[in-house]
C-alpha cells in the first residue's frame, strides 16, 4: 500500500463518518418535527392506522343491512387454522326451488393470525379486513364473533 | 461571588478557628463529599442526556412520563436500582466479584483530582497533572478484567480480554494526543496549560498538528471508555453485556455510573487541553470582545465545553456502527497510532520554530 492510497484511505474514511454524522446531526435538529412515536392512548381521537393494517375480519353490509356472502364456504376452506365456521340453512325461493344461504358466520378472533387468505379466498368479495387493534377482552367467549348483522340478507344478484 | 471566592473563604475560617490537621481533615471530608455528589449529579444528568440525544436522532420522542418532560426518569431508574437485590452468583470468585466495581468506581474519581472546574477551583494541582491522568485511567482495566474474570463466565472474560486489547492499544494514540499540547505549552501542570490558552486555544492557536491531534484524542477516549462504535467489551449482540453480564442491583449500577463518569472525566481533560478549560474565548487583541466574554462565570465555560465534547461523543454512538476486533485494532496500529506520531513530530517543529500563536 503506497503513502497516496494511505492518505486516499484515510480522506475517505473521514469523509464517510462525516456523511454519517451529518445525516444524525440534522435528524437531532429537526426530529420535533420529523418525529415518528405515536403517542398510542394520548392521540385516540387522531390516530389513523395503515390502509393494509390487518387489524380482525368484518363483513360488509350495505346501508339495507345486505351482505354479499353466499355461504359458499371458500373461506373456511382457505383458512389455515379453523378460525371461520360458515353454518348455512335453505332458503325456498318464490317458485319453490330451494337455495343454499348463508345463515351465521362464526369468526373466531382468538385463532386468527391476519393471514389475508379467507378474503383472497372470496369469489363475492363479501368479506374484508378492518384497521381495529383494541381487542382484549375480559372473557374468551367475547372473542368469538358472528359476522353477519342479526336480519342481514344476501344481496339480489349475488351468486 | 465565583467558586474560588467562596472556597478561600471556607479554607481561611477553618485554619482560622481549627488547628491545621483537623482542618485538613475537614476539607478532605468536604472534599469527598463534593465529588460524591457531583458523581450522582452527573449519572443522573448524563443518562438522562444520552436517552434524550439517541431518542432525537432516531425520531423518537424519549423518556417523557416521569416529572416534567421525563425529568425524573433516571431517579426512578436509580431507585429501582438500589432497591433491586444485589446478587452474587454461587461459582464466581466472591472477593474480586464484589470488589471490581468499586475499584472501577474509585479510579474515576481519582482522575477527578487534577481537573480544574473553575478559575482557581482545583482538587489538586499537580505538577504532571496530564501524565498522572493519563496514568491513572488507565489502571481502570484492571477493574474490567477482575470483572470479566471473577464471574466465572465465557462471555464476561471475553468481553474483558477484549477491553484490556482496545484500551492497551487507544491509549497510545489519547497520549500521543495529549503530548501534542504539551509540547505546544510546554508544561504538563494542568494550570500552566489552561493559563497558556489566556489568547487562545489551542484548537485555534496550534494549527493542523492541535486540530489532528483533537481528532485522534477524541477517537482514542471514545474507545478507552469502551463506547460504541468501540463497546465491543460489552457487544450486547455476541456477549450478552460482557464483562457486567453476571452483576445486577448497585453493582450494575456503579459500572454503568463509572462509564459515563469516565466519559465526562474524559471530555473534562479534551476540554482543558483543546479548549482551554475554564479559559474563555480569547481572540489576540480584540480588547472589547475579550471583555465581554469575561463576564460569563469560568464555570459555565468549563462546563459548557465539557458538554459539549459528551454530544459529540453521544453522536458518535448514535451514529457509526460498531467495529470488528480486528478492524478496531487495525484502525488503531495502522491508522491513529502512525499519524499522531507524525503529528508529534509536525507539533515539535511548530513549537520550536514559534509558529503558533
Amino acid at each position: 500500500m503506497g503513502l497516496g492510497n494511505y492518505i486516499k484511505e484515510v480522506a475517505s474514511g473521514v469523509k464517510s463518518l462525516l456523511t454519517g454524522m451529518k445525516v444524525t446531526g440534522r435528524l437531532f435538529l429537526r426530529h420535533h418535527k420529523d418525529k415518528l412515536t405515536e403517542q398510542y392512548p394520548n392521540n385516540k381521537a387522531t390516530l389513523t392506522m395503515a390502509e393494509r393494517f390487518r387489524g380482525e375480519v368484518v363483513m360488509k353490509h350495505d346501508e339495507n343491512n345486505e351482505h354479499a356472502c353466499t355461504g359458499c364456504t371458500a373461506c373456511e376452506l382457505a383458512c389455515p387454522n379453523a378460525t371461520i365456521k360458515i353454518i348455512t340453512r335453505f332458503d325456498v325461493t318464490p317458485e319453490g326451488k330451494k337455495k343454499k344461504a348463508l345463515d351465521t358466520f362464526v369468526y373466531h378472533l382468538q385463532l386468527c393470525t391476519m393471514c389475508n387468505l379467507c378474503i383472497e379466498a372470496c369469489p363475492t368479495d363479501a368479506i374484508k379486513m378492518a384497521q381495529t387493534f383494541e381487542h382484549s377482552v375480559f372473557d374468551r367467549s367475547q372473542l368469538i364473533k358472528k359476522l353477519n348483522q342479526p336480519g342481514s340478507k344476501i344481496r339480489a344478484g349475488v351468486e | 461571588m465565583s467558586l474560588e471566592y467562596i472556597t478561600n473563604i471556607v479554607h481561611e475560617w477553618l485554619y482560622a478557628n481549627l488547628n491545621a490537621t483537623l482542618a485538613l481533615f475537614i476539607e478532605f471530608f468536604i472534599i469527598g463529599v463534593l465529588v460524591i455528589g457531583l458523581f450522582a449529579a452527573l449519572g443522573l444528568v448524563l443518562i438522562m442526556m444520552e436517552r434524550k440525544v439517541s431518542s432525537w436522532m432516531q425520531l423518537r420522542i424519549g423518556p417523557n412520563r416521569v416529572g416534567p418532560g421525563g425529568m425524573f426518569q433516571t431517579v426512578a431508574d436509580t431507585i429501582k436500582l438500589i432497591v433491586k437485590e444485589g446478587m452474587t452468583p454461587d461459582s464466581v470468585d466472591k472477593l474480586l466479584f464484589n470488589i471490581a466495581p468499586f475499584i472501577v468506581m474509585v479510579i474515576a474519581m481519582v482522575v477527578m483530582a487534577p481537573i480544574a472546574f473553575a478559575k482557581g477551583f482545583q482538587i489538586w494541582d499537580i505538577n504532571i497533572g496530564v501524565l498522572f491522568v493519563l496514568a491513572v485511567s488507565s489502571i481502570s482495566v484492571i477493574g474490567i478484567l477482575m470483572a470479566g474474570y471473577s464471574s466465572n463466565n465465557k462471555y464476561s472474560l471475553m468481553g474483558a480480554m477484549r477491553s484490556g486489547a482496545q484500551i492497551v492499544s487507544y491509549e497510545l494514540s489519547a497520549g500521543m494526543a495529549v503530548l501534542t499540547i504539551v509540547v505546544l505549552s510546554g508544561g504538563l501542570r494542568i494550570s500552566t496549560i489552561i493559563e497558556s490558552q489566556q489568547t487562545g486555544w489551542w484548537i485555534f492557536k496550534g494549527h493542523i498538528p492541535a486540530i489532528v491531534a483533537f481528532v485522534i484524542f477524541i477517537i482514542a477516549v471514545t474507545a478507552e471508555t469502551n463506547r460504541a462504535p468501540f463497546d465491543l467489551a460489552e457487544a450486547e449482540n455476541e456477549l450478552t453485556g460482557g464483562f457486567h453480564t453476571e452483576y445486577s442491583g448497585m453493582k450494575f449500577a456503579l459500572f454503568f455510573l463509572a462509564e459515563y463518569v469516565n466519559i465526562f472525566v474524559v471530555c473534562a481533560i479534551g476540554a482543558t487541553l483543546f479548549l482551554g478549560g475554564w479559559m474563555p474565548l480569547h481572540f489576540g487583541n480584540w480588547e472589547g470582545f475579550n471583555h465581554i466574554m469575561d463576564y460569563i462565570p469560568s464555570s459555565v465555560w468549563f462546563v459548557g465545553k465539557t458538554f459539549f465534547l459528551i454530544f459529540v461523543i453521544m453522536w458518535f454512538r448514535w451514529t457509526f456502527p460498531r467495529l470488528r476486533i480486528d478492524q478496531l485494532l487495525q484502525l488503531e496500529w495502522k491508522y491513529l497510532l502512525p499519524i499522531s506520531m507524525f503529528n508529534l513530530l509536525l507539533a515539535t517543529v511548530v513549537a520550536i520554530s514559534g509558529w503558533h500563536f
